[in-house]
C-alpha cells in the first residue's frame, strides 16, 4: 500500500515536472512582458506588477503591425497555392496506376530533407533575376521547398486510405478525375486538409533563414526576423521588455490555433512520421 | 435489356493470369449468376464487364458492339457493390441523382426517375437522410436505386448480401428477385460465394474455378447433371458424398457421388454399414454423421427429428438412379 | 435437356474490331484518361519543385565551382575544385593548403553539428521516451499534460530563442537566480556567452523545443501496441520493468528509428537557434551557420556555396545510408 502510494506520488510529480518545464519559460515570458522599468531588471517568480509600457511601446514604434501583416499574408498565400498543388498531385499519387510512381514519391520525400542553406545561394540568384528581392513574393516562391513536399506528402497517405469503391462507384456514374476530387474526395478530406495547411502555415510562419537573406527593409520584413532584430535606443540596451512583448503577441494566437487543433495536429504529425 | 458475349477473356495483373480464357453469353434478360471459390476470379470477371479493369485479350460485346475501349459510364451498365458504396457526404436523393447530374440531366426528370426508384424500393422516407443515418438493409436498398436510376441495359451486382445478417440476406434476396420480375426482366449479372444465393435467384449459373468457366446452366441442371466433380461437389447443400475404392467399384466407376436427400437409412441388398457419429437437428430435417470406413463421414439426410443416436449402428443406402458416377479424370460417365 | 455449349457459335468474318479486340490491342479509355489526368495534375507540382528546389541546388553545385560572388554572380569562371581543395607550394618548399577542406573553420563547424546532433538527438530520444510513457498511461489530467507539451513545439523558433536568452541571461536571468538558490552554482554563469556553456544553452533550449515532437511520435509507436499483450504479462507476473525492456521497447521500435531519422537530419541542417541565441560563437557555429556567414555577411560567395554543397552531399548521405540499411534489414531477416 505504501509503495503504491509511493510510486503513484512519484509519478504525478513527474507528470507535474513535466508540466512546469514545457510552460514556465511562456509563463515568464508573459510574465516579464507586464513589467516595466526597473521591475524588468528584478528577478520575480510571481507577477508583482502590472504594466502595458511594453505592449504599446512595440505595437507603436517600428514596423511590427506591418512585420504582422506581411506574416500572415507570406503565410497564408504560401498555404492556399500549396494546398491547391497538393490536392491534384495527391490524387495522381495515391490513385493513378503510372510507371515511376514510386520513383516520384520518394523524389518529393528527398526534396524535404535538403537543407535550406544548400539552395540558398541558388534561389538568393532566381530571386535577383525576376526582381523580387524584399518583397513578400520572394519568401511566397522560396516556402513552397518546403510547404510542398510536406502536404503533398500528408494529403497522399490520407487519399490513398479513402475506400476504393467509392470512386469506383463515382466512375460508374460518369465523373472524370476532376469531379472525383472536388465533389467526391474533397468533401471527405477536409478535416486532412485543415491540419495539414495548419502544419504547413506554422512552418511558413516561424521560417527564419529565408526572410532573413531575401528581405532587408523593416517594412518587408516577417515576425521571426523582426524579433531577432529588435533593438533598443542604444548599441548596448536589449529591450528585453519589448521582446518579450512581441513574442506574446506572436506567440499566444499560435498556442490558441493548436490548442484548439490539438488532435487533429497530432493525428497529422504522427500520419506523416508513423505512415511514411 | 442487353445481351452480353464474352469471346476468349484474358485478364492478367502483370504476370499474374486470373481469367485464362473464359467465353460466355448472358442472354438478354437473364439473371446470370457467377459463383465460385475465392480467388475463381468472378469478381474480377464482374469488373471487366463493367469496365472497371481493362480487358488484357479477347472481345466483350453488348448487343453484337464491342465495348473493350468504353469507359463504364458509357457502356449503359449499373453497379451494386458489396459495400454499397455510397457518397457519405450526400444525402440519399444526391446519391442517387449524382450520375444524372453529371450527364447534364434536366431538373424535372433526375426528380421524377429518383423518386420512382425510391417508391419501388420503399426508401422514399429516406431520401433526406445522409447514409451514416440508415441501416445496412437500407443502405443497400439504396445502392439499388443508385443503380436504377441509371437506366442500365445491365445490372451488375458484386456480393450485395455478403455484409449483411442471416435474416436481412434472405429478405433482401427476395427483393431483388422481385425487382428482376418488375423491371421487364432486365440482364442482371450478380456475383457470390454463397451457392445457395445462386441457386435461389439464378435463370442460368456460371460455375467459375481457377480463372476458367467449369460449367454454365440453369441451377437445376447444375444439381442433377454436373459436369465435374468439382461442379457436383460446389452446388448443393449439404456436399454431395464422395466415394471410391470398392463401393465406387461396385457401380463400375472410379469414384461416386450421393446426395444426402438421396440416401436411405435402412437395411437394403448393397447397403452400407456404418456408426452414427453425430446428429444435427435442424427441426425440419436432420443430417446424420454416419462412419461407414470412409475417409470422411457420410451425410444423410432425414425428415423430421432423427431417431437415430451417436454410436448407432445403421444401414445406409443409395435411392435408385441418384448415384452420380465419375471416371478418374473427375469427369462423369453417363450412360 | 441437352447441357449448355458454352463456346460461341461459328462467327461470320470477323470485323476489325473484334480482331483487335481479341489481339489485346484494345485499352480501355477509361485507363488512358485517368493517365492523362494524372500527369496534368502532377505538372504543376514538378514544375514548381524544380524551379524551386531543382534549379536553386544546382546553381548552388555549380557556384561552388566558379569564383562567384554577390556582387558580380554572372562574372562568374568556372575555377574546379579551388574552393574545395587546393595547394600551393612555396618558394620555401612547404605545402600550403586552402579551400574548404582545409579550412580549419570549418571543421569546427562540422564537428559542432556532429556533437550536437548527437546529444540532442539522444537526449531528446530518451526524454521522449519518457514524456511518451507518461501521456500513454490512463489518468485524470492527462489531456492538461498533452495540451501543455505542444507549448514547445507551437512557439516559433526565433522566439523560444529569445525567451530562453532572456532566462539565461547571465546578470537579469532567472535561471541563475534559481541555480543560485538551490546552491548548484557559486557564481553567474554567461551561458550564451561564454565557450564552455554556450554549447549547453542550445541544447537546453533545442531538447526543449523538440522532445514534446519526439514524444508525439513514440506516443504515436506506443499507442499501437495491444494492450492485452500487457495484461498477458501481468498474469504471468512479469515486472514492469522488465516488460519495458521486452514488450514495449522492441515493439515500439520502428516509431523511435523513424522519429530518430527525421530528427537526425533536422539537427544537421540546424540555423535558426545557433543564430540567435549564440551569434558569433565559435562553440557553436553550426555547417549552415558558417556556410551563411560565408555566402552573405562575407561575400565569398562561392566559398559558401561550397559549403553548402558538402552539407547537402552529408545529408544526402545519410538518407541514402538509412534506406538502404532499412531495406536490408527488411529484406534481410527479423520481419
Amino acid at each position: 500500500m505504501v509503495w503504491t502510494l509511493a510510486k503513484k506520488t512519484a509519478f504525478y510529480a513527474l507528470v507535474a515536472f513535466i508540466v512546469v518545464v514545457a510552460v514556465f519559460p511562456f509563463y515568464y515570458a508573459i510574465l516579464t512582458s507586464f513589467k516595466s522599468g526597473t521591475s524588468l531588471f528584478r528577478v520575480e517568480y510571481w507577477p508583482q506588477s502590472f504594466s502595458l509600457d511594453n505592449y504599446v511601446s512595440v505595437l507603436s514604434q517600428g514596423s511590427f503591425i506591418r512585420n504582422l501583416a506581411n506574416s500572415i499574408l507570406v503565410a497564408t498565400t504560401v498555404v492556399v497555392l500549396a494546398l491547391t498543388m497538393a490536392v491534384t498531385a495527391a490524387y495522381a499519387l495515391s490513385r493513378v496506376r503510372f510507371r515511376g510512381r514510386s520513383l516520384l514519391l520518394l523524389t518529393i520525400l528527398s526534396v524535404s530533407m535538403f537543407p535550406q542553406i544548400a539552395v540558398l545561394a541558388g534561389l538568393f540568384e532566381v530571386v535577383r533575376f525576376f526582381g523580387l528581392f524584399n518583397t513578400m513574393w520572394a519568401l511566397i516562391f522560396s516556402y513552397t521547398i518546403f510547404t510542398l513536399p510536406f502536404t503533398v506528402w500528408v494529403l497522399t497517405t490520407f487519399m490513398r486510405d479513402l475506400p476504393i469503391e467509392i470512386e469506383e462507384a463515382a466512375i460508374v456514374d460518369g465523373a472524370t478525375p476532376w469531379v472525383i476530387i472536388t465533389r467526391v474526395f474533397m468533401p471527405l478530406m477536409w478535416p486532412a486538409l485543415v491540419t495539414t495547411g495548419l502544419l504547413a502555415f506554422i512552418a511558413a510562419w516561424n521560417e527564419f533563414l529565408f526572410a532573413l537573406t531575401f528581405t532587408s527593409s523593416n517594412m518587408t520584413r516577417t515576425v521571426p526576423v523582426a524579433i531577432a532584430l529588435l533593438s533598443g535606443g542604444s548599441q548596448y540596451e536589449i529591450p528585453w521588455g519589448n521582446i518579450m512583448a512581441a513574442s506574446v503577441i506572436v506567440t499566444v494566437p499560435l498556442v490558441v490555433l493548436v490548442l484548439i487543433f490539438q488532435r487533429k495536429i497530432i493525428s497529422g504529425l504522427t500520419a506523416g512520421g508513423v505512415k511514411g | 435489356m442487353a445481351q452480353l458475349e464474352l469471346k476468349n477473356i484474358h485478364k492478367s495483373f502483370g504476370l499474374i493470369d486470373v481469367i485464362k480464357g473464359v467465353s460466355l453469353e448472358v442472354r438478354s434478360g437473364e439473371f446470370m449468376v457467377f459463383v465460385g471459390p475465392s480467388g475463381c476470379g468472378k469478381s474480377t470477371l464482374l469488373r471487366l464487364i463493367a469496365g472497371l479493369e481493362d480487358i488484357t485479350s479477347g472481345t466483350l460485346s453488348f448487343d453484337g458492339q464491342v465495348v473493350n475501349a468504353l469507359a463504364p459510364s458509357k457502356r449503359g451498365i449499373a453497379m451494386v457493390f458489396q459495400s454499397y458504396a455510397l457518397y457519405p457526404h450526400m444525402t440519399v436523393f444526391e446519391n442517387m441523382a449524382f450520375g444524372m447530374q453529371l450527364a447534364k440531366g434536366s431538373k424535372e426528370q433526375i426528380k421524377h426517375r429518383v423518386e420512382q426508384a425510391a417508391e419501388l424500393l420503399q426508401i422514399t422516407p429516406y431520401l433526406r437522410r445522409l447514409p451514416k443515418q440508415l441501416s445496412g438493409g437500407q443502405r443497400q436498398r439504396v445502392a439499388i436505386g443508385r443503380a436504377i436510376v441509371r437506366d442500365p441495359k445491365v445490372f451488375l451486382f458484386d456480393e450485395p448480401l455478403s455484409n449483411l445478417d442471416a435474416a436481412l440476406r434472405v429478405a433482401t434476396r427476395l427483393e431483388i428477385a422481385k425487382l428482376h420480375h418488375s423491371m421487364n426482366n432486365v440482364t442482371m449479372v450478380y456475383v457470390t460465394h454463397d451457392q445457395v444465393e445462386a441457386m435461389t435467384l439464378a435463370d442460368r449459373i456460371c460455375v467459375l474455378r481457377d480463372g476458367l468457366v467449369e460449367q454454365v446452366g440453369t441451377p437445376l441442371e447444375l444439381y442433377e447433371r454436373p459436369d465435374s466433380m468439382f461442379v457436383a461437389g460446389f452446388i448443393g447443400s449439404p456436399k454431395m458424398n464422395f466415394l471410391n475404392g470398392a463401393r465406387a467399384g461396385a457401380f463400375q466407376a472410379d469414384t461416386i457421388g450421393i446426395r444426402a436427400e438421396h440416401l436411405e437409412i435402412g437395411n437394403r441388398d448393397g447397403a452400407w454399414q456404418g456408426k452414427v457419429i453425430h446428429s444435427e437437428n435442424l427441426g425440419s430435417d436432420s443430417y446424420v454423421y454416419v462412419d461407414i470406413g470412409a475417409a470422411e463421414p457420410l451425410i444423410v439426410r432425414e425428415d423430421g427429428t432423427s431417431i437415430h443416436n451417436p454410436d448407432d449402428v445403421i444401414s445406409v443406402a443409395p435411392m435408385a438412379g441418384k448415384v452420380h458416377r465419375f471416371d478418374r479424370a473427375g469427369k462423369p460417365m453417363r450412360n | 435437356m441437352t447441357v449448355e455449349n458454352t463456346a460461341p457459335p461459328a462467327p461470320s468474318m470477323p470485323s476489325p474490331v473484334e480482331i483487335a479486340a481479341s489481339a489485346g490491342r484494345i485499352k480501355s479509355e477509361l485507363l488512358a484518361q485517368r493517365v492523362r489526368a494524372a500527369m496534368i495534375f502532377l505538372i504543376p507540382m514538378i514544375v514548381a519543385l524544380i524551379v524551386v528546389a531543382g534549379w536553386p541546388l544546382f546553381r548552388t553545385i555549380y557556384f561552388s565551382f566558379t569564383d562567384a560572388s554577390l556582387t558580380d554572380l554572372y562574372g562568374a569562371e568556372w575555377v574546379g575544385f579551388k574552393n574545395y581543395l587546393t595547394w600551393t607550394t612555396l618558394k620555401s618548399g612547404r605545402v600550403v593548403f586552402s579551400g574548404v577542406l582545409a579550412d580549419a573553420g570549418w571543421w569546427n563547424a562540422v564537428w559542432n553539428t556532429v556533437r550536437f546532433a548527437a546529444v540532442s538527438v539522444v537526449l531528446e530520444t530518451i526524454l521522449g521516451m519518457i514524456v511518451a510513457l507518461v501521456l500513454n498511461a490512463n489518468f485524470a489530467g492527462r489531456g492538461i499534460v498533452r495540451a501543455a507539451i505542444l507549448i514547445p513545439w507551437a512557439i516559433p523558433t526565433i522566439v523560444s530563442a529569445k525567451m530562453w536568452s532572456w532566462m539565461l541571461n547571465d546578470q537579469f536571468g532567472i535561471l541563475n537566480d534559481l541555480f543560485l538558490r538551490l546552491g548548484l552554482i557559486s557564481e553567474k554563469i554567461a551561458w550564451t556567452a561564454s565557450a564552455g556553456t554556450a554549447m549547453t544553452a542550445v541544447l537546453i533550449v533545442d531538447v526543449w523545443k523538440t522532445t514534446p515532437f519526439m514524444a508525439l511520435l513514440i506516443l504515436a509507436g506506443l499507442q499501437m501496441i495491444p494492450k492485452d499483450i500487457y495484461e498477458a504479462a501481468d498474469i504471468d507476473g512479469v515486472h514492469p520493468i522488465k516488460q519495458f525492456f521486452r514488450i514495449t521497447l522492441p515493439l515500439v521500435r520502428p516509431a523511435i528509428m523513424v522519429a530518430v531519422i527525421f530528427r537526425l537530419l533536422d539537427a544537421m541542417r540546424i540555423f535558426d537557434l545557433i543564430y540567435v541565441l549564440t551569434p558569433n560563437s565559435s562553440q557553436t557555429k553550426t555547417m549552415s551557420v558558417i556556410a551563411r556567414e560565408n555566402l552573405i555577411d562575407f561575400d565569398k560567395f562561392a566559398y559558401g556555396s561550397t559549403m553548402s554543397t558538402l552539407l547537402f552531399v552529408l545529408i544526402a548521405a545519410m538518407t541514402i545510408l538509412y534506406i538502404w540499411l532499412g531495406r536490408v534489414q527488411l529484406d534481410g531477416g527479423d520481419r
